[in-house]
């Protein structure tokens, strides 16, 4: 087999060097490939849903086995989805596996996001591979948003509406592109045949390109590593890909597969039978979109009722949260690395990664714009605070509005404060204690210093003011590990004489979990 | 577990295939949600659980270190732009030709474009117009005309311009107040005779149907985004998002009761745009 495919296409050489490849073992390196796998999974179900789903708002009255909406008005295409959810056998597991599938993509990829910003992943030479990674992330809110419309049913009937209003209200172009993108004044027949296109064809290709793109450059550039004894900028560590990495890797998916499959079995997600088909008279309160537009649905419901008039026209008030602070808000994100590398003038390569408290700047503006986020998610169902909290929806708005903005400011600071804290500690007490055994069978620490923290500490004399208080505390902390670590020897050896009368007897090729 | 590291890798492999099995069973039997997605969950995830635990427990775990090396030496950089350049003088060579091949790509490029023309109509006056027409009966959403004392004060009602019952653009809201509680400009007040008085039921934030109405304190609450309109000073803004007031519907109210426009609506339903 392999001398039959070495005659032909010279993998040996390939598969030499690849198969040793390094991969990494931190779990935080794992939310990308959740979300890989999500995008799997949702082509399969997606597939199996595309061969029932009929993209049709041709009107039908419902004769199936649903008895509330049976006699009712609806389109083909909302039909459609009711019998796949009743009446075709593992339909109703497909449909919702492939829904929760969704929201876990854009779950994994915000938190994937959100480690590579705050360990600094993004810095040269990986600020390619941070914009495809924002690319994918916008893709995957397109993807998300067509399919959920699909259905026809009351709720993203409403959506589409919303999205059709804020195109709609683009400066200059808003009537033309609202009438193209739409297939002319809503609602249009053209309509669902579009959205299905876009969900089932382009989007998912784009993605499918975005991810080679994305794994190519990966494979490339090789993996960032977090700083420990043992780790440098010029080398990268980790298990070979062949077998371990990839029995790792695909256990990792299946675990995936069969997580989903477990909500999609027991857990309903969009039962659209109880919202009914879509009419544009009437609307299903409370109305939220999925999780992931929670932030653009809660600052079109923040935002104040401005809008511009000149010179006979008009930029109506979605405009600025519904486009504006989104494409904004974008562009800050694709263009971070830049910005970071413009505010700190640091143009080197890294491969080591930050921890948050290595660039309190950084962490500071990232925990600031992640709470604004959650915030505006929180006034996506300002509605339904409301009524939990026996509030008028009014004064929840009004409250609201205050802590989008000084909550973030509040947030922000702190993290920045307690990560420089933390920062400041640890360059006075040095980075890590390390222990080595002496020829006596006893310890001695050796303190690692490294060279950009020493750096940091000249340019910030106040640091080094406080270093002398901090060093008792450094200390005790050091005894307290010196104690940890003669007990762990203790125990060591202990398993260490175990293992070794196993081996006598049995001789197994096999190292436990406790050796690694 | 100890003297035997492979049992729970077996077990787990085992759980997969029990599950699977089970799996075809459910089906064959009819099918059920919630036993489906349990077994595919234990057949998947013992599956995956397996090739983990083998990896974990009965594999060699070793570390493999790679040099890194992106960039690549000076030489290689330099023998890269030569080829380019090479390749390029070609077309330096012919520039006349290449100009041509410049704007062949370019006219082709712009004759793509054009068929994006085809998407959608033009907005002409679509926006600006409804079916709505002096004398036109309102009816409701069977499209059966609507009597004026079919709404009592307090209560509200739905209707669409005859004939297009159910349109998008068309709907409004018809209300009952106490008669002479609406304070609206004369003209304004001349469309809502007896206390009757309606509105375009489409949101003028971002086009969702205005569908709450509060009686006791005669505010329309959209539940999109919670903009609120007061119904007896013209339905202008009085929290929320919305900035424009909800463009009133002239009615008269027939000899035979039924209730008819007087016209279209006072201003373009729905949302705000460019033109508007």
């Amino acid at each position: 087999m392999v001398l039959w495919l070495d005659d032909r296409l010279g993998t040996a050489t390939f598969a030499r060097r690849s198969l040793r490849k390094a991969f990494p073992d931190h779990w935080s390196f794992m939310l990308g490939e959740i979300a890989l796998y999500c995008f799997v999974l949702l082509v399969l179900t997606g597939t199996f849903l595309a061969f029932f789903y009929v993209a049709s708002p041709r009107e039908v009255v419902y004769q199936g086995p649903y008895e509330p909406l049976r006699g009712a008005e609806m389109s083909a295409a909302y039909e459609s989805v009711l019998r796949l959810s009743f009446e075709v056998r593992a339909g109703l597991v497909m449909r919702q596996i492939h829904h929760w599938a969704s929201l876990l993509f854009l779950a994994a990829i915000t938190v994937h996001l959100l480690r590579i910003f705050f360990t600094g992943a993004f810095r040269r030479p990986r600020e390619i591979n941070w914009i495809v990674g924002v690319t994918l992330l916008l893709l995957g809110l397109a993807a998300g948003f067509t399919g959920y419309s699909l259905p026809d049913d009351l709720l993203s009937g409403t959506g589409v509406r919303i999205a059709y209003s804020i195109l709609l209200s683009v400066p200059l172009i808003g009537t033309w592109a609202a009438f193209l993108a739409f297939g002319g004044e809503f609602p249009s027949a053209e309509l669902l045949g579009r959205l299905y296109a876009m969900h089932i064809f382009l989007i998912p290709a784009a993605i499918g390109g975005a991810i080679a793109v994305h794994l190519a450059l990966i494979w490339h550039q090789k993996h960032t590593q977090f700083r420990a004894p043992g780790r440098r900028e010029e080398t990268v560590v980790g298990s070979p890909l062949w077998p371990n990495y990839s029995m790792k890797a695909v256990g990792l998916a299946l675990i995936v597969f069969g997580v989903l499959s477990l909500l999609g079995g027991l857990f309903q997600i969009n039962p659209v039978w109880t919202y009914g088909p879509f009419d544009p008279t009437t609307v299903s309160s409370p109305a939220q979109p999925d999780w992931y537009l929670g932030w653009i649905e809660g600052a079109l419901r923040l935002a104040p009722n401005w809008e511009i008039r000149t010179f006979g026209y008009r930029i109506p008030e979605p405009f600025f949260p519904g486009v504006l602070f989104p494409a904004l808000f974008f562009a800050g994100v694709y263009l971070w690395p830049f910005i970071e590398r413009r505010l700190t003038g640091d143009d080197h390569e890294h491969h080591l990664l930050d921890r948050p408290r290595d660039n309190p700047m950084r962490t500071g503006i990232g925990v600031a714009i992640l709470t604004f986020a959650i915030v505006l998610t929180l006034a996506g169902s300002n509605d339904v605070l409301g009524s939990f909290l026996r509030i008028p929806v009014e004064n929840v708005t009004r409250g609201l509005r205050v802590l989008v903005l000084v909550l973030p400011t509040l947030l922000g600071w702190v993290a920045y404060r307690v990560a420089g804290e933390l920062r400041g500690r640890e360059v006075s007490a040095g980075r890590y204690v390390v222990l080595t055994r002496t020829a006596d069978g006893g310890f001695a620490e050796v303190h690692e210093h490294p060279r950009r923290d020493v750096a940091r500490s000249e340019r910030e004399p106040e640091e080094a003011a406080r270093a002398e208080r901090r060093a008792g505390r450094a200390e005790r902390r050091a005894r307290r590990a010196l104690k940890r670590a003669e007990r762990f020897l203790r125990r060591a050896k202990r398993e260490e004489r175990r293992a070794a009368q196993e081996r006598d007897g049995t001789e197994r090729p096999w190292k436990g979990r406790g050796e690694r | 577990m100890r003297n035997r590291p492979e049992a729970p890798v077996a077990l787990a492999l085992i759980c997969t295939i029990l599950a699977g099995l089970g799996l075809a069973v459910v089906y064959w039997l009819g099918g059920q949600p919630q036993i489906e997605g349990a077994l595919l969950a234990v057949a998947l995830g013992g599956l995956g659980a397996a090739l983990i635990l083998w990896e974990r427990r009965l594999m060699p775990q070793e570390q493999v270190e790679e040099e890194r090396e992106i960039a690549s030496s000076a030489e290689e950089r330099a023998a890269a732009q030569a080829a380019l350049e090479r390749g390029g003088e070609e077309f330096g060579r012919r520039r006349f030709l290449a100009r041509l091949l410049g704007a062949a790509a370019a006219a082709l490029g712009l004759a793509a474009l054009f068929p994006i023309r085809s998407l959608g109509r033009a907005p002409g006056l679509s926006l600006f117009r409804t079916a709505w027409r002096p004398g036109t009966i309102a009816v409701d959403e069977n499209g059966v005309p609507v009597g004026a004392e079919q709404i009592a004060v307090g209560s509200v009602l739905t209707v669409f311009p005859q004939g297009h019952p159910g349109s998008a653009d068309g709907q409004a809201l018809l209300i009952r107040v106490e008669d002479g509680a609406l304070r609206l400009p004369p003209d304004r007040l001349a469309g809502a005779p007896e206390g009757l008085v309606a509105y375009s039921k489409v949101c003028t934030h971002a086009g969702c149907p205005v569908g709450l109405y509060r009686a006791q304190t005669h505010q329309l609450l959209c539940p999109c985004h919670q903009s609120t309109f007061d119904v007896l000073s013209g339905a202008q803004p009085t929290f929320g998002p919305a900035s424009r007031p909800l463009p009133q519907l002239p009615i008269e109210i027939g000899s035979d009761g039924l209730v008819r426009a007087r016209g279209d609506f006072t201003e373009p339903v729905g949302p705000g745009f460019w033109e508007l």
